[in-house]
C-alpha cells in the first residue's frame, strides 16, 4: 500500500511538470494549430542556463542560502527562455503561417535540432548534476515519504496554473487569445493584433516551460542537453490525453500522465510476471497517446475533432 | 522524334556505364571509405523511396518509419548470426525482414487510420520509439535483442556461395566488399525505384494521390480508404525493412542505437529536401543528405590547418546545421530542390 501511495505521489509531482510543459503545447496548439516541436528544448534551455547560473554564482563564492540561490537560477532562466521562445517563433512559424501544413512541422523540427545541438556545443554531451544547495527534508505521509523540493514543486505548479487559469478566463489579453484561437480573422476586425498575441503565447508557455525545467532538474538532480526531446513528447502527451487546446484538459492530462507512468513504471513487472521491468516507464506515454488518439482524438476535455488536424 | 529517344538511349548508357565506373573510381580517388558512403546511400535512397510512397504518394505523415528499418534489420540480424545461432540463408532472410516489416506497418496503419496530419505524425513518432524501446530492453529476463549492446557478427550477404563480404577477383578486376555490395544495392535500388514510379502512375497510385488531396472526394468515387492506406503502410514498410536486412549484412553490427528519432527525421528531410512525391527528387535529396555530412569530416582539417587545432569537433556540428538546413529549405525552397508539378502548384497557390 505504501507503495501504492509513494508512486502516487511521485506521479502527481512529476505530473505537475508535465502539466506545465503540457500548457505550453497546448495554448500554441490552440491558437496556431502547430505542434510546436522545440517545446521541449525550451524546457532543456530553462534547466541549462539555471544550473549555469547556479554553478556560477556558487563558483564566485556567494554567500547565500541554497534556495535563494536556486531561485536566482530560475529568475535567469525565465526572461532567456521568453525570449527565445520569442524568436522561434518570429523566425521559424511566422513566416510560415500560411504555408501548407507539413511546412512548419519541419522548421519545429529543425528548430529543435538546432536548440539540442547548441546546448551540446555550450554544455557539452555529459550530464550536468543539479548542485546539492536545496533543503534534503521530508515528511511522512500515509506510509509514503514526501520530500521538501517535491511539495516546492506541487505548490508552485498549480499556483501557476491557476495563474495562467485567471490570465486566460479574466483578462484583456486572455480574451484577445482566446479570440484569436477561435478565429484570427474574426479576432483582427475586433482590433486584436494575431501577431502580438501569438508571440505573447509563445512568450507565456515558454516561462512556464523555464520553470518546468528547472523544477524537473532539481527534480532529478540532472539535466541533459537532450533532456527536453523525452520530456516534451510526454507534455505533448498529456496536451493530448486532455484535449489539446484545452487549458484545463492540458493540466489534467498532465497530472494523470505522471500517475500513470509512475504506477505503471512500479507494477509492470508485477502485472507481466517480470518479463517487463521499470525500465519500460517511457513506454507508456506512448501507449497513453496513441490508445487516446485511437479511442477519443479530442481527448478527455477536448471538444476538437482529430480528423482536423 | 526519332532523334529525341536516341538522345534518351545515350543518356541512358553514358548513367549505366557512369554508374557502374563509379565504385571503381571513388575508391581509387577518395578511398574506400568513400565507397561504404556511397553503399549507405543507396540504402537511403531505398528508404526514402520507401517512405515517398507513404508521405509522398498517399500524404499520410510518418514520423515513424525508422521501425521498419529496424524491424528488417533485426530479423536478418537475429536469424543469421551467433545470437541464437541460426545461419538462415540469404534469400531467406530478406523476405522474412521485409514481410514482418510490412505486418509492423499494417499494425501501425490499421489503429491510426482516422488520424491525419500532426496527430499521425505524433502517433508515429510515438511507434517508433516505442519499437527502439523493446529493441533496447529486450535482453531481460529473455535475451532477444542483446539490448543496448546490440547483435554482432552478423552474416554477411552471401548469394549461391558468393560472398559480398570478401575481396573477389572478377573478370580481371579486384574488387573490395563495399564495392561489391554496391552493386548489389544499385540493383535492388534500381528495382525499388522502378516499383515506386511504376505504383506512382498505377490504379493504386491514382488512389494514394485522391486520398492525400481529398479523402471524402476520393472516398465518393469508390475507393476503398481504409485498403488503399493500409497498403500504402505495408509497402513503404516492406522497402524498408528491405533495406534493413541489407543494412544489418552490411554493416555485420546493429544496436538500437541506429535506430533513433532522428534517423527517420533525416530520410523524411531526404523526400522533402529533395521533393516531395517526386522520385528524381527524392534520390537526389536521399543522396545530398548521406554524403554532405560526410563531407563534413574534412571541416577538421580545415580547422587544424587554419587556427591549428579543432575548436568544434565536425560531428557535434553535423546536426546542427542539419537542423539549420531544415529551417532555412522551409523557409525558402518548401517544395524541395525537385518539386513535383503537383506540389510545386500546391505551394504557388497558397503562397
Amino acid at each position: 500500500m505504501d507503495i501504492f501511495v509513494q508512486q502516487l505521489i511521485n506521479g502527481l509531482v512529476l505530473g505537475s511538470v508535465y502539466a506545465l510543459v503540457a500548457l505550453g503545447y497546448t495554448m500554441v496548439y490552440g491558437i496556431l494549430e502547430l505542434i510546436n516541436f522545440a517545446h521541449g528544448e525550451v524546457t532543456m534551455f530553462g534547466a541549462m542556463i539555471a544550473l549555469a547560473v547556479i554553478s556560477a554564482l556558487i563558483g564566485a563564492g556567494v554567500d547565500l542560502p541554497g534556495v535563494v540561490v536556486a531561485l536566482l537560477g530560475l529568475l535567469a532562466a525565465i526572461p532567456a527562455c521568453m525570449a527565445l521562445g520569442y524568436t522561434i517563433e518570429r523566425v521559424a512559424y511566422r513566416p510560415l503561417r500560411h504555408a501548407p501544413r507539413l511546412a512548419p512541422l519541419i522548421t519545429a523540427i529543425g528548430v529543435s535540432i538546432v536548440l539540442q545541438n547548441v546546448a551540446m556545443l555550450i554544455w557539452g554531451r555529459q550530464y550536468i548534476s543539479f548542485p546539492p544547495i536545496l533543503p534534503q527534508g521530508y515528511h511522512n505521509l500515509l506510509g509514503a515519504r514526501i520530500t521538501d523540493v517535491q511539495i516546492v514543486i506541487l505548490i508552485t505548479s498549480v499556483v501557476l496554473m491557476i495563474a495562467l487559469t485567471l490570465l486566460v478566463q479574466r483578462t484583456r489579453l486572455g480574451r484577445a487569445m482566446r479570440a484569436t484561437a477561435q478565429s484570427p480573422q474574426l479576432a483582427g476586425l475586433m482590433g486584436v493584433n494575431a501577431n502580438t498575441v501569438i508571440s505573447l503565447t509563445f512568450i507565456i508557455g515558454s516561462a512556464l516551460a523555464a520553470v518546468a525545467g528547472v523544477m524537473v532538474s532539481a527534480y532529478y538532480g540532472l539535466a541533459h542537453y537532450y533532456m527536453g526531446f523525452l520530456l516534451g513528447l510526454k507534455a505533448f502527451s498529456a496536451a493530448v490525453l486532455g484535449g489539446i487546446g484545452n487549458l484545463a484538459g492540458a493540466m489534467l492530462g498532465g497530472l494523470l500522465l505522471g500517475v500513470i507512468e509512475s504506477l505503471g513504471a512500479g507494477y509492470i513487472g508485477d502485472i507481466t510476471g517480470g518479463f517487463l521491468g521499470s525500465n519500460y516507464q517511457d513506454v507508456f506515454a506512448f501507449f497513453v497517446l496513441i490508445l487516446v488518439l485511437i479511442i477519443r482524438p479530442s481527448g478527455l476535455l477536448g471538444e476538437r475533432v482529430g480528423e482536423r488536424a | 522524334m526519332k532523334t529525341r529517344s536516341k538522345s534518351v538511349w545515350l543518356t541512358f548508357i553514358v548513367l549505366a556505364v557512369g554508374l557502374a565506373l563509379l565504385p571503381i573510381l571513388v575508391q581509387a580517388g577518395l578511398g574506400r571509405s568513400w565507397v561504404r558512403v556511397m553503399d549507405l546511400a543507396l540504402l537511403y535512397i531505398m528508404l526514402a523511396v520507401g517512405l515517398n510512397i507513404v508521405v509522398g504518394y498517399a500524404g499520410l505523415l510518418d514520423l515513424g518509419y525508422i521501425a521498419f528499418y529496424a524491424v528488417g534489420a533485426y530479423c536478418y540480424a537475429l536469424l543469421a548470426s551467433p545470437q541464437f545461432g541460426l545461419h538462415l540463408p540469404f534469400w531467406a532472410l530478406l523476405p522474412i525482414g521485409a514481410a514482418a516489416a510490412g505486418l509492423f506497418g499494417v499494425l501501425l496503419g490499421a489503429p491510426t487510420l482516422r488520424l491525419r496530419g500532426d496527430y499521425l505524425a505524433i502517433v508515429t513518432l510515438g511507434f517508433g520509439e516505442i519499437i527502439r524501446i523493446f529493441l533496447n530492453n529486450l535482453n531481460a529476463p529473455v535475451n532477444i535483442t542483446n539490448g543496448p549492446q546490440g547483435v554482432n557478427l552478423i552474416d554477411p550477404i552471401r548469394i549461391a556461395g558468393f560472398s559480398f563480404g570478401k575481396t573477389h577477383h572478377l573478370f580481371g578486376l579486384t574488387l573490395s566488399s563495399p564495392q561489391l555490395y554496391y552493386y548489389l544495392f544499385l540493383a535492388l535500388t534500381l528495382v525499388t525505384i522502378f516499383i515506386a514510379l511504376r505504383l506512382q502512375d498505377s490504379r493504386i497510385g491514382r488512389a494514394w494521390a485522391a486520398i492525400r488531396e481529398d479523402e471524402l472526394a476520393a472516398q465518393a468515387t469508390g475507393i476503398n480508404v481504409r485498403n488503399i492506406k493500409l497498403l500504402a503502410f505495408a509497402m513503404g514498410a516492406t522497402f524498408g525493412g528491405v533495406a534493413g536486412g541489407l543494412f544489418a549484412g552490411f554493416q555485420g553490427f546493429i544496436s538500437p542505437e541506429s535506430f533513433n528519432l532522428m534517423e527517420s527525421v533525416m530520410i523524411l528531410c531526404m523526400i522533402v529536401l529533395g521533393g516531395m512525391g517526386n522520385i528524381p527528387g527524392v534520390v537526389l535529396g536521399a543522396i545530398l543528405l548521406t554524403v554532405l555530412p560526410e563531407a563534413l569530416r574534412y571541416v577538421g582539417d580545415w580547422q587544424r590547418a587554419w587556427i591549428g587545432h579543432v575548436v568544434i569537433d565536425p560531428t557535434d556540428l553535423r546536426m546542427l546545421l542539419f537542423g539549420m538546413a531544415l529551417i532555412l529549405m522551409m523557409l525558402f525552397r518548401p517544395a524541395g530542390l525537385l518539386p513535383s508539378n503537383r506540389h510545386k502548384r500546391e505551394y504557388h497557390n497558397e503562397s
